[in-house]
């Protein structure tokens, strides 16, 4: 049961083959089994799993119109607020918080009676492209678990392909949502800036943060995306807007007559050869499929990179600040007489990780008088000019393509001296995050050289979500057909199962 | 060709309210050369004519009226608290000694 699609699964819930006690408990049994080896989950929540199943059980036996994922298990990553349930968003400063309120996105899933299995592993607070920067231990590729899965999100996307749950939030600052989907063989999206509530994230950079689902098809991702999307008085910028229909455009997948606009400057040297093989098969498939593919060139994307690495860090060094020791998460150096700002100092010292720290002093560095328009001012002007050339580019086409990633998943510990060849990672799915648009990693099948995931990525215009899913249900489909079953049947079995 | 010496580490550091080990600025110092020189790659593009974003949507003042709703209460909002006294979080001093 637990191999199934989640729509499979709630087809099954709403025809009384089974209960969501029944596919919960067989999550938990997975969960139990496998992740040891994986450790894709930070908190596992059976109790609380089990009695929201129970409920929805007695929902559906007293002939309550139900939502359509409800009973479906969930992995909820460890960086969204969930009542009562441990939320560290992988750090130390924040171990044994139980959060006194839900995030809105937790009380849409509740609303749906999705179930939540638990909380799974990150990057802490978001800052990394492999999930080595929790500071709970790494968490494992399922495809081959001494490769990292992605981040900061790999324990959502390492929970979905081990088969722990199917389906799991993610968050997208500047690929974290859709670089783990890429390396790990499953689908994410990052939804337009504002289609899903900020409240209760955990917040890195607020101005490019974004909560989106994450799955094992285009069509789950869809059911969960209209699932947690819609206006929330509770965040200023979020769009008040109807949510884009994503499913109806899961459900077709229909791309004839569509212009697809490859991206020039994302492709070619850097690229790993695999992963290019697949881009391009994607593309026939996609064009065999009816659509028309053009290139289009987006001259500033080379530049987003750096200016991405100048405005993340100097919004962290802001949003971070709130860590200050005096109304919740860890406290350290509390000794009579000592001054609150040396309980800060120590405190921040032993609560953030390397990687946490870096990117703060970088922020203040990025933001301080005398510095700010070399760094922090010029960054926002680069953010300007690849907002602009997406304009352009969507003048020509309906949605613009990539690889999601340069290369597939790399070692765990092979890239965790060198900031600046981690950061490359995200060099093609960062541009999307500058400018709040959309986009989706689906799978394209495995490089040749290693045999791993390599991701196809999709990006529309703002509020345009529904095209990712045109162009993803359409690929999907189409490398179905070829392969004759899904991708993930072809990942190694766990030694659990 | 951008630096950060150890002092403006240690500087930058004390600003941010991070206690850091003599090992550690020395350490940062040394790799914020190869990321300054990365990061600042934006001034090659970034011209007077171009006017800065400093976020995806053009939104103001996005307010709401102003009545009173549903809140956490004293006992949930203290409930993470490091340490309390009387229904107040309580703190380390914050006067009497200099910054």
């Amino acid at each position: 049961m637990i191999y199934l699609s989640a729509a499979h699964m709630a087809a099954k819930l709403a025809a009384g083959e089974t209960t969501s006690v029944a596919l919960t408990q067989s999550h938990l049994d997975r969960i139990e089994a496998v992740d040891t080896e994986v450790h894709a989950f930070l908190f596992v929540d059976s109790q609380g799993a089990l009695a929201q199943a129970a409920a929805v059980d007695a929902k559906r036996a007293a002939g309550e119109k139900l939502s359509p994922l409800a009973g479906v298990p969930l992995a909820l990553k460890d960086v969204m607020v969930q009542k009562g349930v441990p939320t560290t968003a992988g750090s130390k400063i924040l171990e044994g918080w139980h959060p006194p309120y839900d995030s809105t996105v937790v009380v849409n899933l509740k609303k749906n009676d999705i179930v939540i299995l638990g909380k799974t592993n990150m990057d802490e607070f978001a800052m990394g492209s492999s999930t080595e920067n929790s500071a709970y231990g790494p968490t494992h590729n399922p495809w081959d678990l001494t490769r990292i899965p992605g981040g900061s999100g790999g324990g959502s996307s390492a929970a979905l392909a081990a088969f722990e749950a199917p389906l799991a939030i993610g968050t997208d600052t500047g690929g974290s949502i859709r670089q783990p989907a890429a390396v790990t063989g499953t689908v994410g999206v990052k939804p337009t800036y504002g289609g899903v509530s900020r409240f209760g994230l955990i917040a890195f950079s607020s101005s490019l943060d974004q909560a989106g689902p994450c799955a094992r098809t285009v069509l789950d991702a869809a059911l969960l995306h209209e699932a947690i999307a819609g206006h929330d008085p509770k965040d200023s910028t979020s769009i008040n807007a109807p949510v884009p229909q994503v499913v109806k455009a899961a459900k077709s997948g229909e791309v004839k007559g569509m212009k697809i606009g490859v991206v020039k400057e994302l492709n070619g040297e850097g690229y790993q050869s695999g992963v290019r093989t697949r881009f391009d098969e994607s593309l026939e498939l996609l064009a065999a499929a009816g659509a028309e593919i053009i290139e289009v060139s987006a001259p500033n994307f080379e530049y987003a990179l750096a200016a991405y690495y100048l405005i993340a860090p100097s919004e962290c060094s802001s949003n971070l600040a709130r860590f200050d020791a005096m109304r919740y998460g860890l406290r350290v150096g509390d000794l009579d007489g000592a001054s609150a700002e040396s309980v800060m100092n120590l405190t921040r010292e032993v609560g953030f990780g390397r990687e946490v720290k870096r990117r703060i002093i970088l922020g203040t560095y990025a933001l301080s008088s005398g510095y700010y328009d070399a760094y922090y001012g010029s960054a926002q002007k680069v953010r300007t000019l690849i907002t602009q050339d997406f304009n352009k580019a969507f003048e020509k086409c309906d949605v613009m393509v990539s690889p999601t990633c340069p290369t597939t998943a790399f070692k765990i510990g092979e890239k965790s001296n060198d900031p600046i060849a981690m950061y490359l990672n995200d060099i093609a799915t960062i541009p999307v995050n500058m400018a709040g648009i959309g986009g989706m990693s689906v799978p394209s099948g495995l490089a040749p050289e290693d045999g791993l995931p390599v991701g196809f990525q999709i990006m529309a215009p703002a509020m345009q979500d529904q095209r990712m899913y045109l162009v993803g249900a359409a690929l999907e489909a189409a490398l179905l057909t070829k392969w004759g079953a899904p991708l993930l049947s072809q990942a190694p079995a766990l030694a659990g199962n | 060709m951008s630096s950060l010496s150890r002092d403006d580490v240690a500087n930058l550091a004390r600003l941010a309210r991070i206690e850091m080990s003599e090992a550690e600025l020395v350490s940062l110092s040394s790799e914020f050369t190869v990321i300054l020189d990365a990061v600042a790659r934006v001034q090659e593009v970034a011209g007077a004519d171009v006017e800065p974003t400093s976020h995806p949507l053009p939104l103001r003042n996005v307010f709401r009226p102003d009545v009173v709703l549903p809140s956490l209460t004293t006992e949930q909002a203290l409930s993470g608290a490091p340490s309390q006294e009387e229904s107040r979080f309580r703190v380390p001093q914050i006067l009497g000694e200099e910054a």
